[in-house]
């Protein structure tokens, strides 16, 4: 059901005055639009590496010490995980809508589904706060008050315990500062479109905050196999 | 592909630098050519402070005792020196001055893809030098540039955090400068600009793009892990807890290496440039200079183990490490040989780029020579961390990378200001510069291959003859740098004032007024001929 | 790029499907698979994260060069841990030579 080249209105020509939407160093809406949404790939390829930094260390340190790891990825509440990694879903699934929303030019129906990202984001850093502070209060935090109580993680190597938990906290709070940062993106996205500064021939830029968006959940889709499923839950 | 320029007295013409007045004009300007500015002001002032703590060392190491500061201030100086050096000169020198001016005007566009992602750019990398900055009035930091763990993360208790941060956010600037610059080259070509008709500085801007925007990250996450292993007191390179040390020096230099290609590709490009246009005559291996450009930024991520020999990296890992390191220098050779292959049978003229342009090649191609005796895994056990290695990376980044960043300035200094200098004494400058700096660097060798290591700030009493000389030719060189100063920024009150193409040279943005105007060009330029288009040398009369 | 998009039907699909195959992830890590926990998760992961940039984030429909970006962070991050994981588990091969 996709629309064909001619109903788009990136398309088609335009005289400059006709095209307020159309900043000085393009020619066209189309070359915008392309432009946009490649220079948001490109930084998304950034934060591959960026994170991958985090992953090679992950990937190293798992293989080294793979019983400390999974002694502490049991330590970790595994409900919570599920509960995020659906939130997070249903987030790239409001989301993505959106930008067909703004494609569409709904602005109702964009600015209600840009609200509904936000907040199922919210849902997940309320949950990702609670997570951290039931650690805080088991003493499980590497350095700061690591002394596990948890009966399990005294037996395994406990210093892996504590290197894992340090990628715990590390992995999960760089990807919860993205998530405050898009959070942050999504809400001047909402308040343009409120205003109705969204339309149909400049709404690259929530398509642009949706990559941003969708990236971030796609790193928590790998997240939560590696730090909560390590060595199953079958024990 | 040429348009009639009319030759309007500079006065009575607007252009970019009188478009509009007043500093918010400038501060929140998103002309691209302007922002060039704003970075040439900022980077002069980094190179200036980072060349002050050169000075001192230099001064120090007179004596075998230590002749100025006591070693804890020796080890801040040589930490502060390569910091500000690296990431606040040498990185955005080229690409942050002579591409953000040149990269819309050669592809034939009215700016970059983000003009205010430009700005921004140039705001983050304030505020990173801002943070370095407050680190040389508190006290100073002491890890060496390259901040190894566990001395940064865990031993040190100087200012590792804020001179991290500042290399962090900086960083960024890096980032979005190699982004824009990439989506410009990508989407913004002129109509009939295709890739083989693009000059050959967008070729080496567009792979130091791709090297800015794929290695920078990892030095942020490693970075951002000291700092995080500052804070909670372990962290993922503590022994304690299992951690490696050695880790941080992988993604440390596999951002590292990578970089000193993004130090000394805008360079080559701007060679290039050089060299075709004195000596009238199109560059030799066109396509072969175009893709030794990307060969050198993909191979350069293949080789960072050649900085870890020594670290207890494994026997094997050095292998490979080593063999690549080889074949890392195979592009920059055939780059060397094809500006020979220019030069030969051209008509040459010595002007002051040009000079600093064959300098490049000459002490480019010695400091090259000598990272074949580091890339050698059992010499290299004999040479790391001595003078040798410090010699090696002078001879690129000072010897190349600098004279090429000043030749770049000087050629297209009329273009920017549209005022030119005094050439004599332009050339006497280049002069004093090339013979100070052989002065100062070539008994470095010496004095590396006879063990004397680097980072010390005493050294035994048979070195101090090649220090002193050392240090002579530093004061030589320090003079050198000075001079282009007078001249240069006397030349825009009062040089003659330059026409749109004073070499003649070929390339869209000599086809300009100079300076030019904001919108770069009156219409769009659609491209019909090909790169470089000086008359063959059969037909021109000595 | 902006010719195509996906129809609120795809959309709805590819969020069924991600939400089936995290409830699979899930249910899997409460079996005994031995080595095959970690394939399968991992397995499932990379089909939920295909999944998110086909469709959500429209590379299903997109030129190539973004396809290649998206390829060359991948092939760059492929770089960082292999060569690196050379060196760490190939530091016992072989002992330099010393006490």
């Amino acid at each position: 059901m996709s629309e064909s080249a001619a109903s788009n209105p990136l398309a088609t020509p335009s005289a400059r005055h006709l095209r307020p939407a159309l900043h000085h160093q393009f020619e066209e809406l189309e070359q915008q639009y392309d432009a946009s949404s490649f220079g948001m790939w490109v930084f998304l390829a950034t934060e591959m590496l960026f994170f991958g930094g985090l992953f090679t260390a992950y990937i190293m340190y798992r293989s080294l010490y793979y019983s400390g790891f999974a002694a502490g990825s049991h330590g970790l509440e595994g409900d919570f995980g599920a509960a995020m990694t659906f939130i997070l879903l249903a987030s790239s699934f409001t989301m993505a809508m959106s930008v067909h929303a703004a494609r569409e030019g709904k602005r109702t129906m964009l600015v209600i589904l840009l609200l509904l990202t936000i907040l199922l984001g919210i849902a997940f850093l309320g949950i990702k706060f609670t997570e951290y502070s039931h650690k805080w209060h088991e003493q499980m935090v590497p350095g700061l008050n690591f002394h596990p109580s948890l009966e399990e993680l005294r037996g395994a190597p406990g210093n892996a315990v504590e290197l894992f938990l340090c990628f715990y906290f590390f992995m999960t709070g760089l990807h919860a500062l993205h998530m405050i940062i898009g959070i942050g993106l999504l809400s001047v996205m909402a308040i343009l479109a409120w205003r109705g500064k969204i339309t149909r021939e400049n709404y690259d830029r929530i398509e642009v905050s949706g990559l941003y968006w969708h990236f971030v959940d796609i790193v928590w889709i790998y997240l939560f196999p590696l730090l909560y499923l390590i060595g199953g839950r079958y024990k | 592909m040429s348009t009639a320029v009319a030759e309007v007295p500079v006065e009575s013409r607007v252009h970019y630098l009188n478009a509009n007045y007043g500093i918010k004009s400038w501060l929140f300007t998103t002309d691209h050519k302007r922002i060039a500015l704003l970075y040439l002001g900022s980077i002069t002032l980094m190179f200036f402070i980072g060349g002050a703590a050169a000075v001192m060392m230099r001064l120090h190491l007179i004596e075998p005792a230590g002749a100025l500061v006591q070693p804890e201030t020796y080890n801040k100086l040589f930490t502060i020196h390569g910091v500000i050096m690296v990431w606040f000169f040498l990185i955005p020198s080229i690409p942050n001055t002579l591409g953000n001016f040149l990269v819309p005007m050669m592809i034939g566009a009215r700016d970059l893809a983000f003009p205010r992602l430009n700005l921004l750019s140039w705001y983050v990398y304030i505020t990173g030098a801002a943070f370095t900055l407050y680190t040389l009035i508190s006290g100073g930091v002491d890890t060496g540039w390259t901040f190894y763990t566990p001395l940064s993360s865990h031993y040190l208790n100087t200012h590792v955090m804020a001179t991290a941060l500042g290399v962090f956010i900086t960083g960024f600037s890096s980032i979005l400068t190699g982004l824009n610059f990439i989506v410009t080259i990508h989407k913004m070509r002129a109509p009939g600009m295709t890739w083989k008709r693009m000059p050959l500085f967008l070729w080496s801007t567009y792979a130091t793009s791709i090297i800015f925007v794929l290695a920078t990250p990892v030095l942020a996450i490693a970075l951002f892990l000291v700092g995080l292993e500052r804070i909670f007191h372990v962290g993922i390179f503590d022994p304690a807890i299992g951690g490696d040390p050695v880790l941080f020096q992988h993604l440390f230099w596999f951002y590292s290496h990578p970089a000193v290609y993004i130090m000394i590709l805008p360079g080559m490009g701007v060679v290039s440039e050089l060299v075709t246009c004195f000596s009238k005559k199109k560059p030799f291996g066109y396509v072969f200079i175009a893709y030794s450009s990307l060969a050198i930024a993909f191979f350069s991520f293949l080789v960072w183990g050649h900085h870890m020999f020594v670290s207890s990296q494994s026997v094997y890992a050095g292998f490979i490490f080593s063999a690549l390191s080889f074949a890392v220098a195979i592009p920059s050779a055939i780059k060397v040989f094809n500006w020979t292959a220019t030069l030969y049978k051209g008509s040459i003229s010595y002007q002051a780029p040009m000079l600093y342009a064959l300098g490049f090649i000459g002490l480019f191609t010695m400091g090259g020579l000598t990272g074949l005796f580091l890339a050698s895994l059992a010499t290299d056990v004999h040479l790391h961390d001595t003078y040798f290695v410090i010699a090696h990376f002078h001879y690129i980044m000072v010897g190349g990378a600098v004279m090429a960043y000043l030749g770049g300035i000087h050629f297209w200094w009329p273009k920017i200001t549209g005022r030119l200098y005094h050439d004599g004494w332009a050339r006497f400058a280049a002069l004093v510069i090339f013979v100070g700096f052989n002065l100062t660097f070539f008994p470095q060798y010496m004095l590396g291959y006879l063990g004397m290591p680097r980072r010390y700030a005493v050294y035994p009493a048979e070195f101090q003859v090649l220090n002193v000389m050392s240090s002579a030719g530093a004061s030589i060189l320090g003079v050198g740098y000075l001079i282009p100063f007078v001249y240069l920024l006397w030349s825009i009150r009062y040089g003659p004032v330059a026409g749109s193409n004073p070499w003649s040279a070929k390339g869209l943005e000599w086809e300009t007024p100079s300076p030019p105007p904001t919108g770069n060009f009156e219409a769009t330029p659609i491209i019909t001929g090909e790169p470089y288009g000086y008359a063959e040398p059969e037909h021109v009369h000595v | 790029m902006s010719a195509e998009s996906p129809s609120v039907r795809t959309y709805t699909l590819v969020f069924v499907a991600l939400l089936v195959l995290a409830a699979l992830t899930t249910g899997i890590a409460y079996v005994d698979l031995g080595p095959l926990n970690t394939v399968l998760a991992l397995a499932i992961a990379v089909i939920k994260m295909s999944l998110v940039g086909l469709f959500f984030m429209h590379l299903w429909y997109s030129r190539g060069l973004t396809r290649i970006v998206v390829l060359a962070g991948f092939f760059w991050l492929a770089l960082l841990v292999s060569f690196t994981l050379a060196d760490v588990f190939s530091r016992s091969w072989i002992k330099p030579p010393g006490p």
